[in-house]
């Protein structure tokens, strides 16, 4: 009997096409709304998370000067490092820290026989592998003796490698930057995009010393440096350490008490957190938006339901005549209020997706469609037609068929 | 043997914004299995009333009603569209299928509420379609029927769970004379062939003429009851008759 009420609910909504699809609209437009938001809320959060993961855990990264421009990578020229190795040395030191390590990095042509490279190259100590938690997966990191040496070596991200050697192994081969010869000794494993969508694997890792001695011009040997960045023990050792960071560096540059911090500390976590609580706000406030148009849509439903009652009183007479309970006149009408809602939220989780998968063909990021999502945008659709299909089923459930019948 | 109906003083008040309104004042007949019989009795005169309470549609005030031998006054709504469903068979002046549905499928609608499989209900009221001489019209709906036609749908679906009682509103109302005559006869051949009892409710003499017995009512009251003689169906409006007399003692 079940089955045969589906059917004929479904081919009541047929009978009445137009009417089915416009009153399917509401559940329609809230569902593609709940799905689109949760779709781009989960990429904005997959998105930030990997990009953190991406810069290497629990990592707090110093600048030099009080300018504080864009990531922190991108001081003006000229303008004067104000950081020294002494002081990444001292930051080393500190409780809770792993490691620290001094780095500059600037873009550079790269080239090995014929091939060549526009990357980004980043020059620093051994413990900046351990600071990115970032280890070569062929070969191996220079060591703090080849820092200490000016060794001519190099680590290449995996872009780099696929670029300028191809289907080659790169390990063992020269390289050139700036007409300085390098030899490759490690390859780093892939990690994708970073904060702003540039790839981090598109990089290569020099040590810092036979940079600055070479690649840098040469002759003079400076002490001073852009930024280092350091890693912490546990998450909660990164406030701590950001404040005795900054205690210790103000000490260390004689700055009186007037006088503006000549250096900027990040806390990449924190402003993920920050971004993604601020991203789910606004999720959330559009998912709202949803819920509203979900409920809208239910009331919708339930003025149809109300309207399809009343016309079809004499109907719902004949049935009552031939055998049908009211427990089987109200589960029909519930069935039909029912697929109006289940129908219009498949629709809208199509509409939904549809319109994700678009909009991140032209986000920075991926959205995210999730399964959940998907359940839960029918379970709370299934509950708004039972809901708002429940008084109208009721009504037609007391008609007395002597009077429908009459109607 | 059990009478399909037994009715005894049966009385029916209705309360409406006037006051209380007595429809029938202690109605009693019954119908044995296998009768071909009308009631008869102008608009007001109660017929309505009591062709509800045969229908199990609505139930007396007071009185005694055995359906099929059974005291069906306590029943609750469910348990009376079970036995509508299983045990009567309703036939309407203006048919009352459903527009959306194919004569096949109006014929098996009782058959879903009596919980038949799908195969079984499609073989059921195809082999009833035959019956009423509609073979071949089983995917037609009933726009695409004449009005005899429909009126024989709705009897095949009247006959779908082989009811005690058919039971029908003024057949013939809604069809011309020729078309209504043979619909009169479908139902005569299904009493005489099939065992069908069956109880027509109108106020057209021609039609009760076609029946063996008249039950004729007016003012809530029976006013005959008998075999459809001359008299007993010209009887109009303002006429006195006599109350036949094994109903008046």
């Amino acid at each position: 009997m079940f089955g045969s009420m589906v059917a004929e609910a479904w081919s009541a909504l047929i009978a009445n096409r137009l009417r089915s699809s416009l009153t399917m609209l509401g559940m329609i437009i809230g569902v593609a709304a709940v799905i689109l938001m949760l779709a781009i809320g989960s990429g904005v959060q997959a998105y930030i998370e990997k990009s953190i993961s991406a810069l290497g855990s629990n990592l707090l990264i110093v600048n030099s000067g009080a300018a504080r421009s864009g990531g922190g990578f991108s001081q003006g020229g000229g303008t004067a490092p104000t950081l020294t190795l002494d002081d990444a040395d001292a930051i080393a030191r500190l409780p809770g820290v792993i490691a620290a390590a001094p780095q500059s990095g600037f873009a550079s042509q790269v080239v090995a026989g014929p091939a060549n490279w526009l990357t980004q190259v980043s020059t620093s100590t051994p413990a900046w592998f351990q600071v990115q938690d970032w280890f070569p997966d062929e070969g191996r990191p220079f060591t703090e003796m080849e820092n200490r040496q000016a060794a001519r070596v190099a680590v290449l991200g995996r872009k780099v490698a696929d670029e300028l050697f191809g289907a080659n192994d790169p390990l063992g081969q020269q390289i050139r930057v700036r007409g300085i010869t390098f030899t490759v000794i490690g390859i780093l494993p892939t990690r994708g995009q970073g904060i702003g969508g540039a790839n981090r694997d598109d990089t290569i890792v020099l040590p810092l010393t036979a940079s600055q001695r070479l690649v840098q011009g040469g002759g003079t040997f400076r002490r001073s440096i852009r930024t280092i960045s350091l890693s912490v023990e546990t998450p909660e050792d990164l406030e701590p350490t950001e404040e005795a960071i900054a205690q210790l560096l103000r000490r260390r540059h004689r700055l009186g008490p007037s006088q503006v911090d000549d250096f900027t500390i990040t806390n990449i976590t924190a402003v993920g957190d920050t971004f993604k609580e601020t991203t789910g706000a606004i999720s959330l406030l559009l998912g709202a938006i949803g819920g509203i148009s979900l409920v809208v849509g239910g009331i919708g439903i339930m003025n149809i339901m109300l309207v399809s009652v009343t016309e079809r009183t004499r109907e719902i007479g004949i049935r009552m005549a031939i055998g049908a309970s009211r427990a089987a006149v109200r589960l029909q009408f519930l069935l039909e209020a029912l697929m109006l809602s289940l129908v219009g939220c498949l629709a809208g989780v199509a509409f939904g997706a549809g319109i994700a998968v678009i909009a991140g063909k032209f986000l920075p990021f991926a959205t995210v469609i999730s399964p959940a999502s998907i359940i839960v945008s029918f379970a709370i659709s299934a509950g708004i037609g039972i809901f708002f299909g429940w008084y109208p089923a009721n009504q037609a459930a007391k008609l007395s068929p002597i009077e429908a019948l009459r109607s | 043997m059990v009478a399909v109906l037994d009715l005894a003083g049966i009385v029916k008040d209705y309360a409406s914004e006037a006051g209380a309104f007595r429809a029938l004042h202690g109605v009693s007949f019954a119908v044995q299995q296998g009768e071909f019989m009308s009631i008869m009795g102008p608009s007001g005169s109660g017929k309505s009333t009591l062709m509800n309470i045969i229908g199990c549609l609505d139930t007396a005030t007071e009185g005694r009603f055995l359906f099929d031998g059974t005291d069906i006054s306590a029943y609750d709504e469910a348990a009376l569209a079970k036995l509508r469903n299983s045990a009567i068979g309703f036939i309407f002046q203006q048919f009352n299928l459903l527009p959306r549905l194919s004569s096949l499928a109006n014929v098996a609608l009782p058959l879903v509420y009596a919980g038949l499989s799908r195969k079984e209900r499609e073989a059921r009221a195809a082999e009833l379609l035959a019956l009423v001489g509609l073979a071949g019209k089983e995917a037609s709906r009933p726009s695409q029927l004449s009005g005899g036609q429909q009126q024989r749908v709705a009897i095949a679906r009247a006959l779908a769970n082989n009811p005690r009682l058919l039971l029908a509103d003024e057949p013939t109302g809604a069809l011309d004379t020729k078309t209504g005559a043979e619909v009169l006869d479908l139902f005569r051949k299904l009493n005489s062939e099939r065992g069908v009892t069956a109880v027509i409710v109108t106020h057209d003499p021609g039609v009760a003429a076609a029946t063996n017995r008249v039950v004729r009512i007016q003012d809530g009251l029976i006013t005959y009851d008998g075999p459809p003689t001359q008299d007993a169906l010209a009887g109009g409006a303002g006429h006195e008759y006599a109350v036949h007399p094994e109903v008046a003692a």
